[in-house]
């Protein structure tokens, strides 16, 4: 199997997502890529670059603005067998696209009595750190995620944004692929074969005992980072990235904490109704007996993504205070 | 408030199979309504249903003019689309009875019906949403250059929601093979059109997309059907999209097959329309111009109700869904 291990080769996030694109648009005529400037532009973050010019304006296309109509051609070509890649841009447009996301592509399948499927895939950016400010930043993967029927992928490294693109094109269902505008251009190993990663698989970023930690997207570096200084004070942190947070690999997360009895769960979404929620709840229902103290979260707080740098420096979780929250948890008795 | 158009234009052209094949459409939609109405009126049927009577002339006459391989999305008001478009009586009581052996596997009722095989994409319950998704069926067409068209109806009401302007501006730059046909009975719900906007013409709007505008009297077939094969030969010939307004009514509520609860209508209003109902036309056209017999329109009727009969019966005595299964096709797997 294809891991980040059997390679040396490096590419940034965004070249290895690209890569994913460029190969299973060549594996399957079928796949084709629309959106706002993803054509001639290449998409504002260069997911897209070199497409146009390996594929043509017939597989390869640039759209109005107008993102109801970018998802429902796709849920409407996708009923028909196409598979679709619509780009959203930046994941605060959702909005704009809500009801053909979540009213048509999501039900289709189950109100149609299984008789369509919408193999859909929808590519976006995600995540604060940019002084983007609160309509440009958010993070609202649990929104898609309560949906029945969606699948939502959050890469958090340049091996992952390839294999979860390819998974999601390849998947029979509407999926949306969240990519974090931070993380672009974070190198990785990346194999230059084609492969997928499933949704629904966890990947164990770190093996430790004494505490697990969940993170989400770019919380994966950061709580990284927070191991590597708490295992200098003896700390053995284990990291768990759930890779897709719909479908979630409770199954991994609870070995872990069964293994660790101390979790905390990071997201750069706000708290509240966060998918810190729904995995705290799926721990303790699985593991309660295990756990040496409360399931913590550090996520943002309630309100808008700021714009003042200050502010939004506040606003994120980061390694210093993940290794803050570790700390604290592991005072509890 | 809404009046009756033009009488019928006497130099429309008319062959014996076409006035019999209109005929045996709008009886089959108008009895399937009535009766489907009374069984959900007396409490044998659950839900509510959003009645077509009086419209029949424009699924009809859009119908006869595609083929099983080209493609409709529909409405809340859908029944008529997907019996205009060959949809059966059994499968068709029976998802209406919430049934196993129904379209949907009792999945999606009154406002989901769906048949892939008749290239029925689906009804939709939000208003407008279905029209985005006749893009994608319209870009599967032109992907694949397989000479298909995909028609998207909708209501006067639909025309200012955002979803429709989005669609109209895209299959126009596109040149894509799509054919928007307004249903304008003269309100949105239980709003009258001039409540609801400043035009009278709704095919107004298409000028300011690029597209052909056509206004059709909505209770005759044979102009409905002849606006349509204009349509389809354009779309065909890769010149795009064009809009049609069906002139038309609906005799019941917005809802249910009671009459008004308020006087949102003037009965004058009601009863003018219903002087020029579309069965009432073809059957005169028929034995005005010598096309077919009273006798053989009375035998449509007949064939008809002994069908009806036939799809209550096997509904009802089709087994229930089993809560069991109540997850199945959430996802395709």
């Amino acid at each position: 199997m294809t891991t980040p291990e059997t390679t040396t080769r490096e590419l940034t996030y965004v070249k290895a997502f690209n890569e994913g694109m460029h190969q299973v648009m060549a594996e399957d005529p079928d796949v084709f890529l629309i959106g706002e400037d993803v054509a001639g532009y290449g998409g504002v973050f260069h997911m897209f670059d070199g497409l146009l010019t390996e594929f043509g304006d017939r597989r390869v296309k640039d759209t109005p603005i107008a993102e109801q109509a970018i998802i429902g051609l796709g849920v409407g070509a996708a009923a028909r067998g196409l598979r679709p890649v619509c780009d959203l841009m930046f994941m605060d447009f959702v909005g704009v696209a809500m009801d053909q996301i979540f009213n048509q592509a999501a039900k289709m399948k189950y109100m149609f009595g299984g008789n369509v499927s919408v193999p859909l895939t929808i590519t976006t950016a995600g995540g604060a750190g940019m002084s983007a400010a609160a309509q440009h930043s958010q993070s609202l993967e649990a929104w898609l995620a309560h949906v029945p029927g969606l699948k939502v992928a959050m890469p958090a490294s340049a091996y992952d944004a390839k294999g979860l693109i390819v998974g999601a094109i390849r998947d029979d269902n509407p999926t949306i692929v969240v990519l974090n505008k931070r993380m672009l251009g974070v190198k990785g190993h990346v194999p230059e074969e084609l492969y997928a990663i499933p949704f629904g698989v966890a990947n164990v970023v770190r093996e430790g005992t004494d505490v697990t930690i969940v993170a989400i997207g770019r919380m994966v570096p950061e709580a990284s980072k927070a191991a590597k200084k708490l295992e200098d004070s003896g700390i053995s942190v284990e990291i768990i990235d759930p890779r897709t947070v719909q479908p979630l690999d409770t199954a991994t997360i609870v070995d872990s904490v069964k293994k660790t009895n101390r979790v905390l769960i990071v997201h750069e979404a706000v708290e509240f109704g966060g998918i810190g929620a729904e995995i705290s709840s799926q721990i303790q229902e699985a593991a309660f007996d295990y756990l040496d103290a409360p399931v913590a979260r550090l996520a943002a707080p309630f309100a808008p993504v700021p714009y003042a740098p200050i502010l939004e420096n506040a606003y994120v979780p980061d390694a210093p205070r993940i290794e803050a929250a570790v700390r604290r948890l592991l005072e509890r008795r | 408030m809404a009046t009756p158009t033009e009488a019928l234009d006497e130099v429309t052209p008319a062959t014996r199979e076409l006035v019999l094949d209109l005929h045996r459409r709008m009886v089959r939609i108008r009895r399937f309504e009535e009766r489907a109405g009374k069984l959900v009126e007396s409490g044998d049927m659950p839900g509510f249903l959003h009645l077509y009577v009086g419209q029949e002339a424009v699924a009809a006459g859009v119908c006869s003019a595609l083929t099983d391989a080209d493609q409709i999305t529909s409405t809340h008001r859908g029944h008529g689309h997907a019996i205009a478009k060959g949809a059966e009586f059994r499968p068709m009581f029976a998802e209406l009875y919430g049934k196993t052996t129904g379209y949907c596997k009792g999945r999606g009722g009154s406002m989901h019906i769906v048949d892939m095989n008749r290239g029925m994409l689906g009804a939709n319950a939000i208003v407008g949403g279905g029209i985005p998704i006749a893009l994608g069926a319209g870009f599967a067409s032109q992907y694949r250059n397989d000479g298909t068209v995909a028609v998207t109806f909708f209501g006067d009401g639909a025309t200012n929601i955002g979803a429709f302007h989005e669609s109209a501006n895209f299959a126009a730059v596109w040149d894509l093979p799509v054919i928007f046909v307004c249903e304008n009975n003269g309100y949105a719900e239980f709003t009258s059109q001039a409540n609801h906007m400043r035009l009278t013409d709704i095919a107004e709007r298409a000028a300011s997309y690029g597209m052909p505008g056509v206004i059709v009297d909505g209770m005759d077939a044979l102009a409905v059907r002849e606006a349509t094969i204009e349509a389809v030969d354009r779309a065909k010939r890769g010149e795009g999209p064009t809009f049609i307004e069906a002139k038309t009514y609906r005799y019941f509520d917005h809802q249910g097959i009671k009459g008004m609860r308020i006087p949102y209508r003037d009965p004058a209003e009601v009863e003018a329309w219903r002087t020029r109902d579309a069965i009432a036309l073809i059957e005169a056209i028929g034995t005005e111009r010598g096309l077919a017999t009273a006798e053989e329109f009375a035998a449509i009727w007949a064939q008809t109700e002994a069908e009806i009969e036939d799809g209550i019966e096997f509904a009802r005595n089709s087994p229930d869904p089993d809560p069991a299964d109540i997850l199945d096709d959430v996802y395709t797997v």
